[in-house]
């Protein structure tokens, strides 16, 4: 079979569980790894993307243009990537980031609602970058209608999709069939992003492999919103079992992983950052489709406001939140103290 | 007191929902709604309640003669060729679209100051909402950054809106500094699909001086709300101004009063309640 393209989000996704903390040094180190690995795309920047640098949903430490140089001056062969999400990130931010050397641009919209990526994947491929076009929490609309949305992402010049179960909600035979769905109406190749909330990101991976996904998104040490992505150490050792091969080395993801832990320890205040675990709040937020963003708000609104995290985290499941909802957060945690 | 006699050029939702308000006002004259599409549905509506319609949209306002004000509720382009048609004809305009020929006005703030203006533009639905709150917390202690968040339901954004995201919220940002007078400004816009659909909500954050009078600023804010309610009966505070660090947090819920469009797209009610406001204050002033 085609070797699969596999895309490290460590240094994009993983600055969720650091708080948007990842300095320029760490980012340079941890992608020379990763490039020294054979990682194809390397992705970098806030974990809500260009322009998430923001009081709603954390301020990174540096700036994200000071991210992205760190990141392309370190690699040789990979190509960075950045995240985009339109009503966030503009075409400026897109337009900055290619002048600093990005070439790829995922860019990104809740799952039913690609119309807002047009203008942003159209600039990308006025760039000769790769377009991407991701759609976050696929799991919240049935396959047909992923479908159709891949489609008009395809005709805006996407040249590939990306399905992110955000959540980590999604069980394998699942994933499947939204594989084979977007499969069918596109021309385009599919890639998959997982969340390991009820513990099935490596499985869920293999599933979408398995049903024809040709990109697959990975994170060292599984470091990523909510539970954690699909860590990219476990993930390229089981699909080295699963003879599904791609360009990355074992030892050399390995390698990238200890080099992220031993950054961190340079960083005291990161290393109390508890690490990406299937815990009983991410466990509740898979199961209630909650996204994964928002569960240091939760744990920290939970705290402050004495509610229950399991309720709160139902009460969001139940108003149907979507990335970026911080706010909802507040509001209802204040809502279950009677404070609102 | 003699009414003001308006006309409301298109005949979209916007349109549409505006001459339901338009209606109930003591002081506006509704003398003509002008769309350019026969079959539309809002041009129907407008005949059915006996109001003179026109299908050649800009013309039929100049040729009409009594009007004094527009309500343009057509598209950025179209504004941009309708507005030196209205500055010559002498017609105020009111630019519900995101042309911006004119200053943008936020009622509770600002109007006063563009009283004298012919052509005057809404900026955003969330700069509507989030303005004046900023503006409130500016008044008691200076605001160095203020973000805002505006969440819609998916079905109350149109067409215009979800191709030019870019447009929304770099204007609502600017609205954010120029009126509201912060230093700097971020404004960020969700799309939520749920059904049913989510009433329209907005948070804003202020980044203020440390120490703050607290007190001050939230009944500020509060006092500002009771303002906007005036003339926007569904703006609600839902989360009252609370210092977490650095910045107060304010969020507020704004339903629509359903007149042609549904309660949970506050986002468009805001903007054609803020119209009528806008228009009825002319014409305390004309008279």
């Amino acid at each position: 079979m085609a070797k699969l393209t596999f895309v490290d989000v460590t240094l994009r996704d993983g600055n969720h569980t650091v708080r948007q903390q990842f300095s320029p040094d760490l980012v340079a180190r941890v992608a020379a790894a990763l490039d020294a690995s054979g990682v194809a795309i390397i992705e970098v920047g806030h974990g809500d993307g260009l322009g998430g640098s923001s009081i709603h949903v954390g301020r990174t430490a540096a700036p994200e243009a000071e991210l992205m140089r760190a990141v392309v001056s370190a690699v040789k062969k990979a190509k960075v990537a950045i995240f985009l999400i339109p009503g966030f990130g503009t075409m400026e931010d897109l337009q900055q980031a290619y002048d600093l050397g990005v070439t790829v641009a995922r860019v990104a919209s809740h799952c039913t609602e690609a119309d807002i990526t047009e203008q942003h994947i159209q600039l990308a491929r006025k760039l000769n970058m790769l377009a991407v076009g991701y759609l976050i929490s696929f799991g919240m609309a049935p396959p047909e209608r992923i479908a159709e949305e891949a489609k008009k992402m395809e005709s805006y010049g996407a040249q590939y999709i990306n399905l992110a179960d955000s959540q980590g909600y999604l069980v394998p035979h699942e994933v499947k069939n939204y594989v084979a769905a977007v499969r069918a109406a596109v021309n385009i190749p599919v890639g998959f992003h997982a969340h390991n909330n009820l513990g099935l990101a490596i499985g869920n991976s293999l599933a979408a492999v398995e049903a024809g996904a040709a990109y697959v998104d990975g994170s060292l040490k599984g470091f990523g919103g909510g539970a954690g992505n699909a860590q990219s150490e476990t993930l390229i050792a089981a699909l080295k079992r699963g003879a599904f091969p791609t360009d990355v080395d074992l030892f050399g993801i390995l390698d990238a992983s200890d080099i992220l832990v031993e950054e961190l320890g340079k960083y005291p205040d990161l290393t109390k950052v508890p690490m990406p675990t299937v815990d009983n709040d991410t466990i509740m937020m898979g199961y209630a489709c909650v996204y994964g963003g928002y569960v240091l708000p939760i744990k920290r609104a939970a705290r402050e406001y004495g509610c229950d995290p399991r309720r709160l985290v139902l009460r969001l499941g139940e108003r149907k939140v979507v990335a970026t909802q911080e706010d909802v957060v507040i509001e209802e945690a204040r809502r279950l103290a009677g404070l609102a | 007191m003699a009414k003001l006699s308006v006309a409301i050029l298109g005949s979209g939702n916007i349109g549409t929902d505006l001459m339901y308000k338009v209606r109930r006002s003591a002081q506006l004259d509704l003398q003509l709604v002008a769309g350019i599409d026969p079959a539309s549905e809002g041009l129907a509506l407008a005949r059915s309640l006996g109001y003179k319609t026109c299908t050649d949209g800009i013309e039929g306002v100049l040729r009409n003669g009594k009007i004094q004000l527009v309500f343009d509720a057509t598209s950025a382009r179209s504004h941009l060729a309708h507005a030196p048609l209205l500055k010559n004809a002498g017609i105020i305009a009111i630019d519900l679209t995101p042309a911006a020929v004119g200053p943008g006005v936020i009622p509770v703030v600002n109007l006063q100051e563009h009283s004298k203006e012919l052509n005057v533009n809404l900026v955003s639905c969330g700069a509507q909402a989030t303005v004046p709150i900023v503006a409130a917390i500016n008044s008691i202690t200076p605001v160095q950054y203020a973000e805002t968040v505006s969440t819609l339901a998916s079905r109350s954004a149109g067409p215009g809106t979800r191709q030019n995201i870019d447009e929304f919220t770099r204007t609502t940002a600017r609205g954010v500094r120029d009126v509201g007078r912060a230093k700097k400004s971020k404004s960020i816009i969700v799309l939520n699909p749920a059904e049913p659909p989510i009433i329209m909500r907005n948070t804003v954050y202020a980044v203020v001086d440390l120490p703050v009078d607290e007190k001050g600023v939230r009944d500020s804010v509060m006092a500002m709300a009771e303002k906007i309610k005036s003339y926007v009966p569904g703006y609600k505070i839902t989360v009252e101004p609370f210092l977490d660090g650095d910045h107060f947090t304010t969020c507020i819920e704004v339903t629509g009063a359903g007149d042609y469009l549904p309660p949970y797209s506050g986002n468009l009610d805001i903007i054609t309640a803020v119209a009528v406001n806008v228009a009825e204050r002319y014409a305390e002033t004309l008279s």
